[in-house]
């Protein structure tokens, strides 16, 4: 029989039973709509995880720092692998070269220095010392500005800040009220003097003190900065930086106030006074968290040391995919109960249908037609069943959404998404439907073809 | 060597009752599965050849023979009633010749295949292609309208679509159910419902029609009614007929062969010259309704 025909027939008899059909189907569906809503509940979890640990920028970046440093400033950096080889003097610095070279490697979308320097506020006739933050332009793609009050900076170069809440609060009791206004950030640059200076320096002491110091000094700056938002999260916390960033700045804003660097002075020291800038440690951001290993490699063989949290992401996905497994596992149990009504719902309809199958095999029906002609049934069942039960499921998940955003808002915490159903998931699910109807579907559809017509002939 | 044989162009049905005689028969349509080139209705070979056939049933401990040795050949375009008590057998040899059952032993020839041996997907395709069955209870299925009845031989032998229509016409246009094709068998009177089978028996243009008791859910009326229609089918298309039957009058007046059967034994055989050889074009004619109800 052509596929056409035992389509038409199949849901015609469906069309025929439909309470007892329907009510079959709705079992698939509610089965499908638990084992959505549990692994939507699981992947929604997941990708909350991801996003919040991604807007910490580890799981796509290798944190890269000279063999010469021995440890982040005030120890919350990363530790450098120790090298039996290379001698720190020896070791390369960090510099706009290595930068543009990284920039250069395969998956690497962007290698960003970190510029994070000591500074004092001053704001409304009151001074507050705090660390300022440079973020490159990236910060916004990956959500570190997500619930921001305020707005995100307008451009790569405004001449614009975002505050951490906290410090906000330090600022003004009423944190909201910050935004739009101004504040001025006084630093230290770092100031390299040139022999036009030299020349024009009138003073012999200062002109002999700049010579001794290599050209280079250090001065007191102030910049008029304009408060753009306000962030609860702060995006400089975890590896690979020294934390407590307050203030956060656009990155070329920050490189263009030429801040002077905690590296600077021990560079001086080593090189006995050089010109040229280097920075404490680089982020190189890659296209996707499996590229790190690559990436970490080719940079080691440059000659820098390496740390990523490429582990951690491992272990982060094997406990999501237990996870994911032990919630499928209990959102498979209704699906089972209902593979088992379809059983039921379908050996019922030989029972009734005996004659009907007897009067098919008269007319020349082959045992495989009889059996397909089940199993267009019980597929039918579970591909309606397995449609209907992921968008219940989707509902369910947004209800759970729904529910816990007003649970957290409460609480005075940012509503978040807690169910997410990919298309994936969606697409799995009504196969999987269809797949435990068909295996549903075996049993009957072989007794069906197994029935001798003469004795369905027979049947009353 | 088997070769598909088409008949060209099969003959309408109504007009084939219309101009008896005259009409190249379409039941020789032979399919390369079942009926072999060699054979042709002319040929000095039976159409059906019956040898030494038995088939027994195991009921626990008790092994009943319904079908007892039996050997018979039966030539195309024959008209053959099987009479017999209740229980002699006659239906079990009926669903044997109809490849519906297989025999214990024996073989059962169909214009040269063997039923007894060819396997479960041939013997589908026999039943689909070469027979025709018309049952004591109809069979029609009650979910569908007369039509879908008639056409369901067509979906299960791949008819395209295109196709079906008018050949769904032109059965029910022969059993004179036309107008009737869209309702379903519950709204039917008995003699409708069994004409509709027959409708359905004739869709796919089988070389031979078995009919199982079809006049016993009928009055006498209807039962006759419907065998003026075979023995009509029977002479103006010149299709094989072999019927099963309890009343020998009825196989008297319409039959050319008697078959008897006693307990799965063949006990006579003869060829006679039916009372009702006048009768054809003698049925219900087209909008005539039995005046049985629904």
């Amino acid at each position: 029989m052509k596929t056409r025909d035992l389509t038409e027939l199949a849901l015609r008899n469906l069309r025929e039973a439909i309470l007892r059909n329907s009510l079959t189907t709705l079992g698939v569906a509610v089965g499908v709509a638990s084992l959505v809503a549990m692994l939507s509940l699981g992947v929604g979890l997941q990708t909350l995880a991801s996003q919040r640990l991604n807007k910490s920028g580890l799981f796509d970046a290798v944190f890269v720092t000279s063999k010469r440093n021995m440890r982040g400033m005030n120890g919350e950096g990363p530790r450098p692998a120790a090298s039996k080889t290379a001698k720190p003097e020896d070791a390369k610095p960090i510099d706009e070269a290595a930068r543009q070279q990284f920039e250069k490697l395969p998956n690497v979308t962007e290698a960003y220095p970190q510029v994070r320097f000591l500074t004092e506020i001053r704001f409304n006739g009151a001074s507050y010392s705090t660390n300022v933050l440079a973020l490159p332009d990236s910060a916004r793609a990956s959500g570190t500005f997500d619930g921001i009050i305020g707005k995100a900076f307008s451009s790569p170069t405004a001449e614009e800040v975002i505050l951490q809440m906290e410090f906000a609060k330090e600022l003004s009791p009423q944190p909201a009220s910050l935004v739009g206004q101004e504040l001025t950030l006084r630093y230290p640059q770092r100031h390299e003097t040139t022999s036009a200076d030299l020349a024009n320096e009138k003073d012999i002491d200062k002109q002999m003190d700049e010579m001794m110091s290599g050209g280079i000094s250090i001065v007191s700056r102030d910049r008029k900065l304009r408060i753009a938002g306000i962030i609860d999260t702060d995006p400089s916390a975890g590896i690979g930086g020294f934390g407590g960033g307050r203030v956060f700045i656009p990155l070329r804003v920050a490189e263009d106030l030429h801040p002077a660097q905690p590296d600077d002075v021990r560079e001086f020291v080593r090189a006995g006074g050089s010109r040229k800038p280097t920075y404490m440690a680089l982020t190189v951001r890659v296209k996707s968290p499996k590229d790190v290993l690559k990436v970490e490699e080719a940079i080691k063989k440059m000659g820098y040391n390496t740390f990523s949290l490429l582990d951690a992401t491992r272990n982060l996905r094997l406990v999501f995919t237990v996870f994911d497994l032990f919630l499928g596992l209990f959102g498979s149990l209704a699906l089972t109960v209902a593979s088992l009504g379809i059983i039921n719902t379908l050996v019922m309809a030989i029972l009734e249908r005996r004659r009907e199958i007897g009067v098919l095999k008269a007319l020349g029906a082959t045992d495989r037609d009889v059996s397909s002609l089940f199993f267009a049934e019980a597929g039918a069942m579970g591909l309606l069943g397995g449609i209907a039960g992921v968008t219940l499921g989707w509902l369910i998940g947004a209800a759970l959404t729904w529910g816990t955003s007003i649970y957290l808002r409460r609480q005075d915490l940012p509503g978040v998404k807690i169910s997410y159903v990919p298309w994936w998931l969606a697409a799995g699910a009504v196969t999987f439907a269809v797949v435990v109807s068909l295996l549903a579907g075996l049993y009957p559809a072989g007794r069906a073809a197994r029935l001798n017509p003469v004795e369905a002939l027979r049947y009353e | 060597m088997l070769t598909k044989i088409s008949v060209n162009p099969a003959p309408p049905l109504a007009s084939a009752i219309e101009t008896p005689g005259r009409l190249q028969p379409y039941y020789y349509r032979t399919d390369p599965m079942v009926i072999p080139q060699t054979y042709s209705p002319t040929s000095a070979q039976p159409f059906i050849h019956v040898e030494n056939v038995s088939r027994q049933y195991r009921l626990s401990e008790t092994v009943i023979t319904a079908v007892n040795d039996v050997s018979l050949d039966i030539r195309a375009g024959e008209f053959l009633a099987l009479l017999g008590s209740s229980g002699s057998g006659k239906s079990t040899f009926l669903n044997l010749l109809a490849g519906l059952d297989r025999p214990t032993s024996g073989a059962i020839h169909v214009g040269g295949r063997n039923l007894a041996t060819i396997d479960s997907v041939e013997l589908a395709r026999y039943r689909r292609d070469t027979v025709g069955m018309v049952f004591q209870s109809f069979n029609l299925l009650p979910r569908m309208t007369l039509e879908e009845n008639v056409e369901l031989p067509l979906r299960l032998a791949e008819v395209d679509r295109s196709e079906r229509a008018a050949r769904v016409t032109e059965a029910l246009e022969h059993v004179r159910l036309a107008a009737r094709r869209h309702h379903r068998p519950s709204e039917l009177s008995g003699g409708e419902q069994q004409r509709g089978a027959l409708a359905r028996a004739l869709v796919n243009r089988p070389a031979i029609l078995f009919a199982d008791e079809p006049t016993g859910n009928l009055d006498s009326v209807n039962g006759e009614q419907i065998l003026l229609l075979l023995r009509e089918i029977q002479s103006t298309l010149g299709m094989t007929i072999i019927m099963v039957t309890h009343e020998r009058p009825l196989a008297e007046r319409f039959a050319n062969r008697i078959a008897v059967l006693s307990d799965g034994r063949l006990v006579s055989d003869t060829a006679q010259t039916p009372d009702a050889e006048n009768c054809v074009g003698a049925g219900p004619q087209p909008g005539q309704h039995s005046g049985a109800q629904p």
